[in-house]
């Protein structure tokens, strides 16, 4: 069992759609993006915990640019942890896609959340016809999955 | 006229727990070359053995990151923060 919190993470329809929206036009490479949204604690470095609440989503390009692998944009990166701040939020997760795979991360995405082991991660495969987004916490090797709500607002 | 440079919580144990780093300005180069001296366990974090920034490390002075810029030739001005982030990526 891991020890970590899952908020219930709770997306607007519209946020949804931007994601899943952006992950079919950046085929057929993998797209990426940042989530924001309120936090309890942390500070300019070190996002807090996330509530769930998604507060907005930011479509990033992926610097790798590969069908396999994503690296968000450092310019990108910058310019949302701005927004965030000036917003009153936080980074709160990311989110990228499988283009072929299932949306459960991959070993080099567990290997990669050591670095922000607050985040929530959303991964949306499109390996069926249905996009399918799912969302993980990733805790020292430990994957755990969050219940995901759409709002309709 | 200082710069602060902020540290990620990997990196702060090489830094005596410290989770800021005053530098003089003048570029981001000179400034890490100065937390180093401070923090020897500092070098090679962030800077390869060629000199240059290594690709997991993402380094903003205030919100510009600096590849995009002049890489460690940024300059810096007093009050400017110089943060460091792990670059997100993944597979």
């Amino acid at each position: 069992m891991s020890g970590f919190a899952l908020p219930l993470v709770r997306f607007s329809v519209s946020q949804h759609r931007t994601i899943i929206g952006h992950c079919y036009s950046e085929l057929p490479n993998e797209a990426c993006g940042l989530l924001l949204g309120p936090a309890v604690g942390g500070d300019d470095l070190h996002d807090g915990e996330p509530t769930g609440a998604i507060a907005d989503v930011v479509t990033t390009r992926n610097e790798a640019a590969s069908a396999r692998l994503y690296a968000i944009h450092g310019q990108d990166y910058g310019t949302a942890r701005k927004a965030a701040r000036e917003s009153g939020n936080r980074i709160v997760g990311c989110f990228h896609s499988h283009t072929h795979t299932d949306a459960y991360p991959s070993p080099t995405d567990v290997e990669a959340a050591i670095h922000n082991p607050n985040w929530l991660y959303a991964i949306v495969s499109l390996r069926a016809e249905t996009p399918m987004l799912h969302v993980f916490r990733m805790q020292s090797g430990n994957i755990a999955e969050c219940q995901v709500v759409l709002e309709a607002r | 006229m200082t710069v602060e440079i902020r540290l990620p919580t990997l990196l702060r144990v090489h830094a005596s727990g410290s989770a800021t780093v005053s530098a003089e300005s003048g570029t981001v180069g000179t400034a890490f070359a100065e937390m180093t001296d401070l923090h020897p366990g500092l070098s090679g974090q962030l800077v390869d053995s060629s000199g240059t920034l290594h690709r997991f490390v993402n380094v903003y002075v205030n919100d510009d990151d600096i590849r995009y810029l002049e890489s460690l030739d940024t300059p810096t001005a007093d009050g400017d923060v110089v943060s460091i982030l792990p670059a997100v990526a993944g597979g």
